[in-house]
């Protein structure tokens, strides 16, 4: 019984994790009807012999109600790293999640967030709201939790970050920044306000996407569908196919573009292709939503990422914004960052902001501050703010190299004339390696190399030290599997 | 080329009104009207219906159909109270502690917990598993059910970290509405504002059972009864572990021990909110009885764990959600499915305030420091109980207002109505939330002389 129920999920066919779930449920019912001799088999807390006598009395109403509950697959991404940690060969290499490691393979928490915790704790900031610009107005807001929206101050600066303090929109006051749960949370609360307010609106997001992306539209109970992007035969971006697939949806649907440093892929559009891709979406009325995860660390300057959102701003055109300081700032365990939405007035963005508020209410009530506190403070300091740039470019500084000393060990090794050239194209934390399922398993299997099965393999993982062992390990698993 | 594919929902047909395909801001705006019209205890349909007078001037904006969203009902009365100029102002609404100064407390196992986090130099802040913190799920589950109880050595409990105790319900009511086969909960009448939303955008159809009793101002007992009793098998029932919010009127254990039998004999699943462990008697273990009561007899329920109070952690959002299953096996799976549902919410939780509850609950010396200041903290609010009733007394303010030290927690249902405490914020600047809940906690010694002015003046002039 318990294997039929696995069978039932793993045979599923979408990729969505709750379509599985429907699938584990249907298999839920169609257990239940099997009756008491189902049940006695599933539940045997006396199996060992005591009391065995009573089971048949104790298992009918001992039953659970989870019963019928199968076991679920580990996340793709985040599975990868349990897995690396339960293995125990000494050679094993950590290319799976999306977290920066300095050269020593060392987990990396920046300089910057460090001062900022102490000053934090020097100044006896406690879990009050404590506003950077100490406004009188906000230090009489004498409140132990933060407002639904999140920190004012860290509201502030982050979209000051995105756009530029200067940017009209800014000024104008047409941005609806609300402190969200880093970039899953953003994203989720956005999908939740198209889910209520655009319904039937379908969001377009690349192919292939970051993993999560398809859970939580599924979630949020917001259709999607896919445009073309990347394009094995190249290696590069299928640009005739995406314009075409956007022109071709309906109007008005969402576009999901990555700000910068494409995940899974690292190829990213050329300025020129952006303004293209704006054309199309402003033609069709679509409503651009970006994912912004890597500002700062895709070319190392924090402006340079923000390139392609600032050019849609500038034209006028209403957009959503998925930020979080998870990379950037090394903050992953601290769920920050923000969704600003751009409204054409500030009317529409005072309004959009109060219903995103009334949204977030029901699923955590207000955000955390702690996360909220150190980005407020090191973007809202100068010192700190420039150390910081400094910092973004010596981490993105060190995944060019890792890019390039890969590339060369892979020339070097591979003497079947592949071009191993995409390396050094692509961008940011990830590289799309092309190989396959099949290969990504050798890579692991039999090369201890950790990386998700979409052949994705995260550079802020690899050392300089570790480039030959991996390039090794790639030319192997590319030549020889299928 | 990989092949595209589409959502689920892509070419769904839902209960609504079908979406339209050309989502033209004039459609929009008609479909919204519709889904507001057809959805249930839409209590905000007026204001979504009713025009904004500026969207017309923007037809171009994508937005033009949204509308401004009422302010929270409960925090919006201290955005209320911050813009009031007045020297004798109160804020009695949300529930934050405050001291005698009335002043925000960090205690101080937290700052030294604090102080260690920022000096251990080996820290990072990677990633966190999605079910959060190790050691701190598995203190939190022995802190509410004990460090000998048989579910957690048996295996038979899942607990996974989560924003406070609204994440907590909330991932809890998703897990119920994809994998339980009753839909419907249960909710006290009243109750905290926030849960009827919480588990309505879960999935779960909410339902009341009788509770608060006006007439005596105290439970309404054989109500509760009635209304479980006839509620189907297998329904889930919320209940509030101690210190009920908002009327601060619990059961007693004997009677606890009632609604247990009830519950268990009509195979409902109980759904605990515990935001006030330690508060409300002053005793961790007093005030997890009626949730021991229950995981004793073998039974499953879901428990939802704050440390927003106990631990004056508010803004950092740490809390718990604890599932007792039949089995290890159960539980295991369910822990994998709770994973699911977090994954796509918010990735996983917040490291830094599990951090600290973790140092705390660890460390004797540190745990017994926060049992002192917590039980100060529940003591004081007892205090200001009985300071407001003889202060109401000496008044001779009309009404038995023994309720008011018979209630426990953090809140009085004070019996208050609307227009009395419209009044009283009008003209006292009282702030509170129009049930008539008043937050001890906001009170201090020196300012029960006004509230007691302020009733006084609402009992005798506002009907």
């Amino acid at each position: 019984m318990a294997s039929s129920m696995l069978s039932l999920t793993s045979a599923s066919p979408s990729p969505s994790a709750s379509l599985s779930t429907q699938e584990s449920l249907k298999g839920k019912l169609k257990l239940r009807s099997s009756g008491l001799s189902f049940t006695k088999e599933k539940i045997n807390p006396f199996a060992n012999g005591k009391s065995f006598g009573r089971v048949s009395m104790v298992a009918a109403v001992n039953a659970s109600r989870f019963d019928g509950i199968a076991m679920a697959p580990p996340d793709p991404i985040l599975g990868v790293s349990e897995a690396f940690k339960a293995d125990t060969n000494a050679l094993k290499l950590n290319l799976g999640v999306g977290a920066y490691r300095t050269e020593e393979l060392q987990p990396y928490v920046l300089d910057v967030v460090k001062k900022a915790e102490n000053l934090m704790l020097e100044r006896g900031e406690n879990k009050e709201v404590i506003h950077v610009f100490e406004r009188v107005d906000d230090l009489k807001l004498f409140l132990n939790y933060l407002p639904i929206e999140g920190l004012a101050a860290f509201n502030k600066v982050t979209a000051e970050l995105l756009f530029g303090a200067d940017n009209p929109v800014i000024k104008e006051q047409k941005v609806a920044t609300v402190q969200g749960l880093s970039g899953t949370g953003s994203l989720r609360l956005a999908a939740a306000l198209i889910e209520r307010y655009f319904p039937g609106a379908k969001v377009l997001i690349s192919s292939p996407t970051w993993g999560n992306h398809k859970n939580i539209f599924n979630d949020a109970r917001v259709p999607w569908s896919e445009y073309r992007y990347y394009d094995p035969k190249t290696v590069g971006l299928d640009f005739e196919g995406m314009i075409a697939d956007i022109k071709a949806a309906p109007e008005g649907s969402f576009v999901l573009l990555h700000g910068c440093a494409h995940n899974p892929t690292g190829i990213d559009p050329t300025p020129e292709q952006w303004e293209k891709i704006a054309d199309v979406i402003q033609e069709k009325n679509h409503i651009p939503f970006f994912d912004v995860a890597y500002q700062g660390f895709a070319s190392g300057s924090l402006d340079a990422d923000a390139a392609s959102v600032r050019s849609f701003a500038a034209r006028g055109m209403e957009l959503f914004v998925a930020q979080s300081y998870s990379k950037n700032l090394g903050l992953y365990a601290e769920r920050i960052g923000a969704m600003n939405v751009v409204c054409t007035s500030a009317d529409a963005a005072a309004r959009v902001k109060s219903q995103l508020k009334r949204l977030a209410r029901p699923m955590y009530s207000n955000p955390p501050i702690h996360g909220a506190r150190i980005v407020a403070n090191v973007v809202g300091d100068p010192v700190l703010f420039n150390e910081w740039k400094a910092e973004m470019e010596l981490m993105a500084g060190r995944i060019k190299n890792v890019r390039q000393k890969l590339y060369d060990s892979l020339c070097a090794k591979d003497k079947s004339g592949k071009d191993w050239s995409f390396i050094l194209k692509q961008i940011g934390m990830f590289s799309f390696t092309g190989l396959n399922e099949a290969q990504s398993d050798k890579m692991t299997n039999k090369w201890h190399v950790y990386m998700t099965k979409d052949g994705r393999i995260s550079l802020a993982g690899l050392s300089l030290a570790k480039c030959e062992y991996l390039a090794d390990a790639i030319i192997d698993s590319f030549h020889n599997v299928s | 080329m990989r092949p595209r594919s589409t959502s689920p929902l892509a070419h769904s047909s839902s209960p609504l009104p079908p979406p339209f395909s050309s989502s033209s801001p004039t459609d929009r705006r008609l479909n919204t009207l519709v889904r507001h019209l057809l959805v249930e205890n839409s209590s905000s349909v007026m204001d979504s219906i009713s025009a904004s007078p500026t969207s017309a001037f923007h037809g171009d904006s994508v937005f033009a159909h949204i509308v401004r969203a009422p302010e929270d009902p409960i925090l919006g009365v201290t955005v209320a109270y911050n813009k009031d100029p007045s020297p004798v102002k109160l804020n009695l609404g949300v529930g934050a502690y405050r001291t005698e100064e009335g002043k925000p407390l960090v205690l101080n196992v937290v700052r030294r917990a604090e102080q260690q986090l920022v000096n251990d130099v080996s820290r990072v802040k990677e990633y966190l598993p999605i079910v959060g913190l190790a050691d701190f799920n598995k203190l939190s589950a022995k802190l509410i059910l004990g460090a000998d109880s048989p579910a957690i050595q048996e295996n038979r409990v899942t607990t996974v970290q989560c924003l406070s105790g609204t994440g907590s319900l909330r991932v809890g009511g998703e897990f119920l509405a994809r994998h339980y086969h009753e839909r419907t909960i249960y909710i006290p009448q009243p109750t905290w504002g926030n849960h009827t939303k919480v588990f309505t955008l879960s999935g779960l159809s909410v339902k009341t059972y009788q509770y608060y009793d006006p007439a005596t101002r105290g439970l309404n007992f054989q109500g509760l009864l009635e209304d479980l009793g006839s509620a189907p098998s297998g329904a889930i029932v919320l209940l509030h572990a101690c210190a009920h919010n908002p009327t601060g009127v619990d059961p007693t254990l004997e009677q606890w021990e009632q609604i247990r039998q009830l519950i268990r004999s009509k195979a409902l699943l109980p759904f605990f909110d515990s935001a006030y462990q330690g508060f409300a008697s002053g005793s961790l273990d007093a005030d997890a009885q009626p949730v021991r009561l229950f995981a004793a007899d073998g039974g499953e329920c879901l428990i939802a764990q704050s440390y927003a109070k106990n631990m004056g952690l508010y803004g950092e959002r740490v809390g718990a959600l604890s599932i007792v299953c039949k089995t290890a096996d159960v539980a295991s799976r369910v822990e994998s499915q709770l994973k699911l549902v977090i994954r796509p919410m918010y990735s996983n939780p917040p490291i830094h305030g599990a951090s600290i509850v973790a140092i705390i609950l660890k460390d004797r010396d540190l745990y017994n420091e926060w049992t002192i200041e917590l039980k100060a903290m529940a003591d004081r609010i007892i205090s200001m109980r009985q300071q407001l009733f003889d202060a109401l007394r000496a008044r001779g303010t009309p009404g038995d207002w023994s309720h008011i030290i018979k209630q426990i927690g953090m809140f009085t249902f004070t019996g208050l109505n609307a227009e009395q405490v419209a009044f009283m914020t009008k003209e006292y600047h009282i702030y509170m939330t129009s049930d008539g809940r008043i937050s001890m906690a906001g009170l201090s010694s020196k300012t029960v002389p006004h509230l007691v002015d302020a009733i006084h003046a609402a009992v005798t002039r506002v009907v």
